[in-house]
């Protein structure tokens, strides 16, 4: 069986560094002004290590002699040094913010492009909570680091090399008891990479699951409410946020492992120094004040190596977020546009699907595909209404035709053209589609209507709308600048069909895809539009995805699928008086239409 | 104006100081009643991090007791003080650093067990929260509250409240120490103190500001976000991509330009600190050079006075963050504390009356509704609905059919009047029980994610597969179920995106019939589905409803074959009742429309 699922997690995880350097084609505007941003760091480090110095000086020179001439001065040095390692701490924040927060909204941009630019199948396998956990406190985590992590990785790991080069110039022999009392640090640093790296990538997997559950149970609340599920939905909820949880602690387990060996391994060096340094001083081998020096110098890297830990859980952190970025960006697109797209000038609307065979991805090889061999044929200017049982691929087919989704084998063409030869952008020019699940976005009725021709007048939106029998919108607060959808007012499922489809019209397209266009609407309504609707239909070639009798009657001719092929096209009367399928597709339940229909042709 | 509950979420700079206040409080409260249940813990890891820290302060004053005192007795031929001294830097080093890596774990346990409080408290709310709250705040909002504000709480916790106490702490012993030292030297700090206090009260003013305006932005981010993602079957199909880059690219720039500004404010505050700190050390050492270099100071009275004052800002950078993450976290407490103000238009009863084995007898008296005052959408009537009724409710789009029906299962409150269920006021019965009893269905089927079983078994938790199985059968949807991929257990994706929407409104037809509720409300149930399905599903009702009360919405008048009863509706009023039979043979709204009905059919 092929599942074409989430990619499944490499056995052997690519290193760290490999990881990172997925980010580098978004930082790389931002590097210049990271390595300045280090320089600056360091530069700040070393003048507060100069004022010890000086203070040292201060105090062991004119001091000590009682000369307060020398007083000002010395301390004019140390309140400028200050000032100036202030001022470098200051310049590298401020300089750093517009690099970082740039490529963290660059990567958000991207990221967004990119999901935007993906097909249907790609957003039916992912939750969008997943991919808004990716989109918001992953990114962020990047900046973070971007920021602060990597310019003190850096700068510490710095700090430690130059320490340790000037601890081997004061004292070797001490130096190298420094060196080997670390080495169990190094190994435990290694050993925490693998650790922290898989608890922090389950982390946030299981942060991005639960922005899901948090979003089915916002989205699917009146189903939730209908049935009174909400103690269910909190339970299932909980159950999730403990096992976040857990990750949690065990990722603080790891911090905390890799803690006690940073905290460990300077204070077991230093008591053997302290030994060995003692024994050799009291062998008149090195002298008190060498080792007081020695002492100083070591204290001043602690520091620097505390900071690792917390620095490289940080490291780690931003990898795992940069691995699930990276899942996303690195989708292979199945809907493409072509090289070198083929243009239809004025197109004519003749679509025609020609052997097409369609599996969804997750459909077993050997198994039976969703559509098996269509072959279809719409004139310019006809109507065909599809019509089958629930589950039979009418809905795939218009999908198929806006290239929502690729068919797997066969073709679709329009006016000859197939339309994998055609960029996305201008196939759905020409095809516009209205869904029977209709989604309004948070604008204005105008924009909303006019999503497919912004440019469109108010004549064609005014004829839109009243073809689709919509004009309630005048009504409402604002008229046709009333804000709809999410962030605005709530309209009825009917009234959300009736946008739909005259968004569709609006479209003024070559070909209209209807997927059961007027489901939610009452008798009344239903027969206007349809009495409307006839009239466009007249000059637009369409294909109207049909449950109702009332609908097929819109259309020129029916064409009936199941079981993946279309199995009898004809007109309406043709399809009734031959096809004993038909019959029981469309007629109604009871047999007394049925009679009606006989008794007024008889 | 008013900021209770989620009221003034959105404004920024015009809050009044009361506000702010009333605010601060509020998330202050939440912050208490979150801490208060894990108050035995906090002290305990306090303890930890004091105890650890005095151990880490010990080292210094044994090397240097190990070089004044071991290294003479060494000489003298005596190993025991410098073995001594190693053994206490050994003891003192390991147990620091164990106490700090349980202090680690301690506080993840602590930050995790306040976050999922927080977490349940909000995912509750949330669901408890009636629709009309839901129709106002937008999903996208909602789920804002629980990913982002969230994360940024958790940033707050991981930082570690102990760490605040902590650093508190270590400045005040530092400072008393000073005092004790030097006087005069205690009298710079504490003038220092004023600059201090002037440069945290601008943090704070700005930072409230900016991260208040952060959350919103975020908020708006996120919004768009998720409405992209759960529309992108219409995004693409009308080609919405690069108008939706361009206002997506404005909202992450915004969303920038103000996390730049809090970071910006940031980077004042911490070198400000740094350059304090560094200025007070200055001029300690100006007035104590002078008083050594007259002879009024020892020597070594300067040097501590000059350590302590410097340790003193030592904890600064780290109080910094802390006070950021502080900032940033109280504005998304603000927001969240907000939400959870709230109280809901359909609330739980006081004291639940218990509900006996409904029989279904709903009666509404006296009942008028208006979603807001002065729209009127129920004008004031009476209806009796007896026990094992299936009632059918006509009428065009807009006469109030839906608000009735929602009206039964509370997902509104009656604005006057009172509705019953077998004699007890709905508003008088818990949520699980009436729901236990009424359960509605309604045309936008939302599948979970999760397996169809999953999805079916929401109508009852802990149904066994028989039970699923034979509820899918009774609505003939276990042909297509069985035909999927994985069968039950098939993993319907996010939003059902492949399974269709006839098919959606089977499984969650399923659903209804498995909970098995005394009234049973059907809105537009059945739109999607083709009329074979649509015939089974008629088959199946009549055996469910033949012992239960139902409501039944339908455009489709096939409906009403079922029914013993019509109620015609126009404009929110019961315009016609009576059984089926009787109105069809009259001359009313019903003979008509049943006429027109008749016409559409084949």
């Amino acid at each position: 069986m092929t599942r074409t699922a989430k990619p499944a997690r490499p056995t052997r995880a690519p290193s760290t560094l490999t990881a990172m350097r997925k980010l580098m084609p978004f930082a790389r505007p931002a590097l210049r002004s990271v390595l300045i941003a280090m320089v600056m760091a360091l530069a700040a480090s070393l003048v507060s290590l100069a004022i010890p110095q000086v203070l040292q000086r201060l105090v062991d020179g004119p001091l000590r002699s009682g000369d307060p001439s020398a007083v000002p001065g010395a301390v004019a040095l140390v309140a400028v040094l200050g000032a100036i390692e202030a001022g470098l701490y200051a310049l590298r924040r401020a300089y750093i913010i517009g690099p970082a927060t740039g490529v963290e909204t660059r990567m958000r941009r991207a990221f967004y492009a990119k999901l935007q630019d993906l097909p249907v199948a790609f957003h039916d396998r992912w939750p969008s909570g997943q991919l808004l956990s990716r989109s918001m406190s992953d990114l962020s985590l990047v900046r973070r680091f971007i920021a602060f992590g990597v310019v003190y990785l850096v700068v510490n790991v710095i700090t430690i090399g130059i320490g340790v080069v000037v601890l081997l110039l004061l004292n070797p022999l001490l130096a190298v008891i420094f060196t080997v009392c670390s080495i169990p640090l190094w190994i435990n640093g290694f050993r925490f990479e693998q650790r922290y790296n898989v608890v922090a990538r389950r982390s946030q997997d299981q942060a991005g699951d639960l922005a899901t559950l948090v979003e089915e149970s916002v989205h699917g609340i009146r189903v939730l409410k209908a049935f009174g599920r909400g103690r269910t939905a909190l339970e299932q909820f909980t159950s999730r946020a403990e096992e976040l949880r857990g990750t949690e602690i065990e990722k603080s387990r790891a911090v905390a492992a890799i803690w006690l060996w940073l905290l460990l391994v300077p204070d077991v060096a230093f008591a053997f120094c302290l030994l060995v340094g003692v024994w050799q001083a009291s062998l008149g081998h090195i002298t008190v004040g060498g080792l007081v020096a020695f002492f100083a110098t070591a204290t001043v890297l602690r520091f620097p190596l505390e900071s690792i830990g917390f620095l490289l859980s940080m490291l780690f952190d931003t990898r795992a977020a940069v691995d699930r970025l990276s899942e996303v960006f690195e989708s292979e697109n199945t809907v493409r546009d072509p090289e070198h797209p083929v243009h239809i000038t004025e197109a004519r609307g003749r679509l025609s699907f020609e052997a097409v065979r369609f599996a969804y991805p997750d459909t077993a090889a050997d198994g039976p595909a969703l559509l098996e061999h269509v072959d279809l044929a719409i004139e310019p200017g006809e109507t065909m209404a599809l019509v089958g049982l629930t589950g039979s691929g009418k809905t795939t087919m218009v999908e198929l035709a806006g290239r929502l989704y690729d068919v797997t084998g066969g073709a679709i063409r329009l006016d000859g053209v197939d339309i994998r030869d055609l960029t996305r952008e201008e196939l759905r020019t020409h095809i516009a589609m209205a869904f029977e699940d209709a989604t309004l976005f948070s604008a204005s009725v105008r924009d909303n209507v006019l999503l497919g021709r912004p440019d469109a007048g108010e004549e064609a939106l005014a004829e839109a709308l009243e073809i689709a029998q919509a004009s309630f919108v005048y009504d409402l607060p604002e008229g046709l600048d009333t804000r709809i959808g999410e962030e605005g007012l709530s309209l009825s499922g009917g009234q959300r069909q009736r946008l739909a489809l005259a968004r569709a019209v609006a479209a003024n397209p070559a070909v209209l895809v209807l997927d059961d266009p007027l489901s939610a609407l009452d008798v009344d309504t239903e027969a206007l539009v349809e009495a409307a609707l006839r009239r466009v239909l007249t000059r637009t070639t369409a294909l109207i995805v049909a449950h109702r009798p009332s609908t097929v009657q819109l259309a020129d001719r029916v064409a009936l699928l199941e079981d993946g092929r279309i199995l009898d096209v004809g007109t309406h009367t043709e399809l009734l008086a031959r096809s004993e399928r038909y019959r029981f597709v469309i007629s109604s339940f009871d047999d007394r239409p049925q009679r009606d229909r006989e008794e007024v042709r008889a | 104006m008013t900021v209770l509950g989620v009221q003034g979420e959105e404004r920024g700079a015009d809050l009044s100081r009361s506000e702010r206040r009333q605010l601060r409080r509020r998330s202050l409260r939440l912050l208490g009643s979150l801490m208060r249940p894990l108050r035995g813990r906090l002290v305990l890891t306090m303890g930890l991090v004091v105890v650890s820290t005095a151990l880490q302060a010990l080292g210094p004053a044994v090397i240097a007791w190990g070089i004044d005192t071991g290294l003479p007795a060494l000489v003298k031929g005596m190993a025991l003080p410098l073995v001594g001294a190693v053994a206490i830097y050994l003891v003192a080093g390991v147990l620091s650093g164990t106490l700090i890596a349980a202090y680690t774990i301690q506080t993840a346990q602590i930050s995790q067990a306040i976050l999922i409080d927080l977490r349940k408290r909000v995912f509750l709310q949330t669901q408890r929260l009636s629709l009309e709250f839901h129709e106002t705040y937008t999903s996208g909002r909602i789920i804002s509250r629980q990913t982002s504000d969230l994360d940024s709480i958790r940033e707050l916790l991981d930082g570690g409240v102990n760490e605040l106490v902590m650093s508190v702490l270590y400045m005040l012993f530092t400072a008393v120490g000073l005092v004790l030292v030097d006087p005069t030297s205690g009298l710079v700090l504490v003038c220092s103190f004023l600059p201090l206090a002037l440069l945290l009260g601008w943090f704070q003013r700005k930072s409230e500001a900016v991260f208040r305006e952060s959350r919103v932005a975020s908020a708006k981010l996120i919004v768009h976000f998720v409405e992209t993602m759960t529309g992108m079957r219409a995004v693409q199909a009308f080609r919405k991509e690069a108008r939706n880059n361009a206002e997506y690219g404005e909202l992450a720039e915004h969303y920038r330009r103000i996390n730049a500004r809090s970071i910006r404010l940031f980077a004042v505050l911490d070198p400000g600190l740094t350059l304090i700190g560094n200025l007070t050390v200055a001029i300690v050492l100006l007035t104590g050079g002078f008083r050594v270099a007259t002879g009024d100071l020892a020597i070594g009275v300067l040097l501590a006075a000059v350590l302590y004052s410097r340790r003193f800002f030592d904890p600064m950078e780290d109080l910094a963050t802390f006070y950021n993450a502080y900032q940033s976290a109280a504005a998304a407490l603000e927001k969240v504390s907000g939400v959870l103000e709230e109280r809901p238009t359909v609330p739980e009863p006081a004291s639940p009356v218990p509900l006996p084995p409904a029989r279904g007898n709903v009666r509404f008296e006296q009942v008028r509704f208006a979603y807001k005052e002065g729209r009127e959408v129920l004008p004031r009537f009476d209806l009796d609905v007896p026990a094992g009724h299936t009632v059918a409710l006509v009428g065009s789009t807009g006469a109030g059919k839906s608000t009735l029906a929602k009206l039964i299962a509370r997902f509104y409150d009656p604005s006057d009047g009172r509705i019953t269920l077998d004699g007890v006021d709905l508003r008088d019965l818990a949520s699980n029980d009436l729901h236990r009893a009424v359960v509605m269905v309604t045309q936008e089927a939302y599948l979970f994610s999760g397996s169809v079983a999953d999805n079916i078994a929401l109508g009852r938790p802990g149904a066994s597969r028989a039970e699923i199985v034979a509820a899918a059968e009774a609505v003939g949807a276990d042909p297509f179920i069985r035909s999927l991929p994985g069968g039950y257990d098939t993993d319907v994706n996010k939003r059902g995106g492949r399974v269709s929407a006839g098919q959606r409104q089977l499984i969650s037809f399923a659903r209804a019939f498995l909970a098995d509720p005394a009234v049973l409300i059907l809105d537009e149930a059945t739109a999607s589905l083709d009329i074979p399905s649509e015939r089974l599903v008629q088959r199946a009702l009549q055996t469910l409803l033949a012992d239960r009360t139902a409501l039944i919405i339908a455009h489709r008048l096939s409906t009403v074959a079922i029914a013993d009863r019509v109620l015609v509706m126009e404009r929110g009023r019961i315009v016609e009742d009576g059984a089926p039979d009787e109105l069809i043979a009259g001359t009313g709204r019903f003979a008509t429309l049943h006429a027109a009905w008749k016409d559409s059919l084949v």
